[in-house]
């Protein structure tokens, strides 16, 4: 079996001596002994690093894993920089935990107050924190930091991800809060019905930009109706489009929030991820999760600490504004990492490429019979088409080692990114030409 | 050290991206951004200094003894690592067809598999991403149960006063009513307290046990048989669970439901704060109410994150289980107990344990004489500590001890760590009575001194702003 025990088994022996007992099973005196487990555990025998190594990577190739993926739907796959991937394995950001002690932890501490600082400049926020989960549970999160006594109703526009209006219905379940959805019309939230649904018990309107369509939202126009309205507007953005779209900022927002993983993390069968979550300094201190801030030392050197600590949990308990503790500091660590490797140009280089090769993409496959784009909408870098065949044509790619769109209601989503080459649309476009034409 | 702005060239850049090699798309104007880009402008060489810079102020476990309290900080093993960084995990979209990701689905079947064993439950999910966010799943299934029977008048959830702050918050979270009752003068379960607290409105009790303060508690049969009585259903808070693993089971205990922290007790890297995984498990007749991803899975009841949770975090503790085994789980357990115990016992005689009695994984030191004697606190001491390359134990939790220090030493620490600890721990008694002074301006040798922790709450400074 395999062990991480150092002690041998004459140093156990000395050491229970030296506590006073006979022998390890009086460790658990205390354990209704009818309780204790007189078996071993249904598990298999442990084993040796090679053995397991083996056992772990028949399981890796079990998956087929396509050289081009033309599909997103909240999973975004961007090229991720060598650099970007060495430097969160090193073994003092993997192996440290939450930055209590400040005097151990700056190089944790300032790489998250960097990353709250990018956050900033990449929404045009004011104030970002340490990170949550993931797009969902942020949403849900600004949901629940946005209510007060009078406005409890949370609004989503039926044009989300469905996973983030599922997790926002469940976190509003819990509390006890109303959720409405707002139906959406070719693709894009139904404005006209926004307006009729913001009664003055609606505490927030969230919009995701771009939306699970792909289609980009009127979200400066959207903002003045929720305001207008009393109520507080959230935007989920994608954070590699904010590099070449309107901020949440320009938009109006109030909070902020969106799925973090296209900014360097691999799309690993979902996770682990990351839930970027800012806002403007007048709700700061509604702000959920960790915050870092910077304050001076007993020398007045430059320091940096978790701080408004009032609004968490070990302090205010069942009083606090979440029950978030862990969040995902080393996937803002990667963050950060991956937008200070791109820069500016290469944010929005990213951002650009993979607008135009959607775009690319989109006018090659509706020039093909019976294609079409379902919406009409401007667009980022997914969008959906009218596919015939769709099955066939989509099994056929995964046969030439693309995955293609995702099928959704009336279509499929496609998705492309930076990392994709023109060749490889060209491939894809005249595999499903072929399939179309048969 | 400089901020990484700070640090910023104007033009330098890596070169990542070849040219587009598609026409290029004019976004109209209505949806451009306006506003600069005012991100770091870095050679790849100052990004891996500078990340390097950052990484040399940093303690990890790996680096360290790390006896943080509660928090389970044994070794973190390399080949864990590797496994969930296989391209095999890493590029497999989570919405690829079925026949595309079996190797995924059995790491989670086994994961699922080994879990329930252990844990002595009969479903699981990885949908949780950490631990709290676990603790929100499983009382989450707890209202649901209530609600599906039409039992509208269960309102309350029972919390000891001993628990994380997690656990009230959660209850809250989950629109119950906490009711918070006082512990036994020996840290456990104070069986009057919690027959007065329930009742016909009592949903469930959120429990941890061992205790936080490192105790089993024996009345727990007893505990959970009341609870059940008066038709509530019991949750286990898996924090402590390393002490236990392989030993006992929660599900044999009477839980029904239970979140397990992945990130502690199965040796996943914390990351500095995550990414965490909070598996949770129940028993059968719950099992209708676990959360299930609408994209991944269909229709379902309840989500609480997207997709299928921190998959690779998964990966890692699977990879753990599958390396320690059958024999390896129990023989982890026990020798986390001992190791706790040996230290307790070394450190016996100068700091006080709050309760002197064998221990589980970890024991709460109470310093309220030794403040009284000295003038040096809890702080102080934990302060001293990391000059000596200690990071300090959990302080001032639980908070039913005063000037608390809480040790946990976890298994992966050798004889002589521990002894070397215990040591350390000896000197700064001594200390305390000798030069107080010294211990109230520790440290003096780290990275930074004792930072102003009310100056950062009063005129948050919470970016870094051009000049």
């Amino acid at each position: 079996m395999g062990s991480y025990v150092p002690s041998t088994k004459a140093e156990r022996q000395a050491m229970l001596e030296a506590v006073g007992l006979k022998n390890e099973r009086e460790l658990y005196a205390d354990v209704p002994q009818s309780m204790i487990l007189d078996r071993l555990l249904d598990l298999p025998e442990g084993m040796s690093e090679l053995e397991v190594r083996r056992a772990v990577t028949a399981m890796a190739e079990k998956n087929k894993v396509f050289s081009t993926v033309l599909r997103g739907a909240g999973a975004y796959d961007h090229y991720i920089p060598s650099i970007v991937k060495y430097i969160p394995a090193k073994e003092e950001f993997l192996t440290a935990y939450t930055p209590y002690q400040a005097e151990m932890s700056q190089g944790v501490l300032q790489s998250i107050f960097e990353y709250q600082t990018m956050i900033c400049q990449l929404t045009g926020m004011d104030v970002s924190n340490a990170s949550v989960y993931d797009g969902a549970t942020a949403a849900a999160e600004a949901a629940a930091m946005c209510r007060d006594r009078k406005r409890t109703v949370t609004l989503i526009s039926a044009a989300a991800h469905p996973d983030t209006i599922n997790t926002v219905r469940t976190y509003c379940y819990g509390t006890n809060h109303e959720l409405r959805v707002v139906p959406a019309k070719d693709g894009k939230t139904d404005l006209a019905a926004l307006k009729e649904m913001l009664t003055p018990d609606v505490a927030s309107v969230y919009i995701q930009q771009p939306n699970f369509f792909g289609l980009l939202e009127d979200a400066e126009q959207i903002g003045e109706i929720v305001h207008e309205a009393g109520a507080m507007y959230v935007m989920g953005c994608n954070p590699i489009s904010l590099a070449i779209l309107k901020t949440p900022r320009e938009c109006g927002a109030d909070v902020a929030v969106g799925e973090g993983q296209p900014l360097g993390m691999p799309i690993a069968f979902g996770g682990p991820y990351l839930g970027i979550m800012a806002t403007t300094q007048k709700h700061m201190r509604k702000l959920p999760g960790r915050i870092v801030g910077e304050t001076a030392d007993d020398n007045g050197n430059r320091a940096y600490v978790l701080s408004l600590q009032a609004r968490e949990q070990h302090i205010r308990r069942e009083k606090a504004s979440s029950n978030i503790c862990s969040n995902e500091a080393l996937c803002a660590l990667t963050a950060g990492l991956y937008m200070a490797a791109m820069g500016p140009d290469g944010m929005k280089e990213a951002a650009r490429q993979s607008m135009a090769k959607a775009h690319y993409l989109a006018k090659a496959l509706c020039a093909l019979p019976g294609v079409s784009m379902k919406y009409s909408g401007e667009f980022f870098h997914e969008f959906v088409t009218v596919l015939p065949k769709t099955e066939q044509v989509l099994k056929t790619l995964e046969d030439n080692g693309i995955l293609g769109g995702l099928p959704v209601e009336g279509g499929v989503l496609w998705c492309v990114t930076e990392k994709v080459a023109k060749a490889d649309l060209d491939k894809a476009v005249s595999i499903v030409k072929e399939v179309l034409e048969a | 050290m400089k901020l990484i702005f700070e640090k910023s060239v104007p033009g330098r850049k890596l070169s990542l991206l070849p040219a587009c090699d598609v026409e290029e798309y004019a976004l109209p104007e209505a949806f451009a951004r306006r506003e600069s880009l005012d991100l770091p402008e870095m050679s790849e060489t100052d990004v891996s200094r500078h990340y390097t810079e950052l990484c040399h102020n940093v303690h990890g476990v790996n680096c360290g003894f790390y006896p943080l309290g509660s928090c389970t900080m044994k070794y973190n093993p390399r080949i864990d690592e590797e496994m969930a960084a296989l391209p095999g995990f890493t590029d497999v979209h989570p919405l690829a067809p079925a026949y595309a990701t079996e190797g995924c689905r059995e790491v989670l079947d086994t994961a699922k598999k080994y879990l329930c064993e252990i844990s002595g439950m009969d479903e699981m999910t990885f949908q949780p991403a950490a631990g709290a966010h676990g603790e929100f799943t499983g009382v989450m299934l707890i209202k649901q149960y209530h609600r599906a029977r039409g039992d509208l008048k269960r309102t309350k959830i029972i919390v000891p006063d001993s628990a994380h702050g997690t656990n009230p918050a959660t209850a809250a979270m989950c629109g119950f009513d906490v009711v918070n009752i006082a512990s036994a003068p020996d840290g456990c379960v104070d069986l009057e307290a919690l027959k007065a607290a329930l009742g016909e409105d009592t949903a469930g009790l959120m429990l941890t046990n061992p205790n936080t303060v490192g105790i089993f508690d024996e009345n727990i049969l007893e505990i959970t048989r009341l609870v059940h009585d008066a038709g509530g259903l019991c949750y286990y808070d898996g924090a402590n669970l390393n002490a236990v693993m392989g030993i006992v089971r929660p599900g044999d205990m009477g839980f029904d439901c239970i979140h397990m922290n992945l990130h502690k007790t199965f040796a996943t890297p914390h990351g500095g704060g995550g990414p965490g995984a909070g598996a949770v498990g129940c028993k059968s007749f719950l099992k209708e109410f676990m959360p299930r991803s609408v994209t991944m899975q269909g229709e379902g009841r309840i989500q609480v994150r997207g997709f299928s949770g921190n998959f690779l975090v998964v990966v890692k503790a699977l990879t753990y289980l599958l390396t320690l085994g059958r024999e390896g789980v129990p023989e982890a357990a026990t020798n986390a107990v001992l190791n706790a115990n040996y230290l307790m016992a070394r450190i016996k005689g100068t700091f006080t344990p709050a309760f002197d009695r064998i221990c589980m994984h970890e024991f709460v030191l109470d310093l309220s004489e030794f403040k009284k004697e000295t003038g040096v606190s809890a702080l102080d001491v934990a302060k001293t500590l990391i000059d000596y390359g200690m990071h300090p134990p959990t302080m001032y939790f639980p908070l039913i001890v005063h000037e608390a220090l809480m040790l946990e030493p976890t298994e992966t620490e050798s004889k002589e760590t521990l002894d070397w600890a215990a040591e350390i721990f000896r000197k700064l008694y001594q200390m305390g009575h000798d030069d107080p002074e010294y211990m109230h301006a520790a440290p003096h040798h780290a990275q930074i001194g004792r930072p102003d922790e009310v100056r950062a709450a009063r005129n948050p400074v919470l970016r870094w702003q051009k000049a």
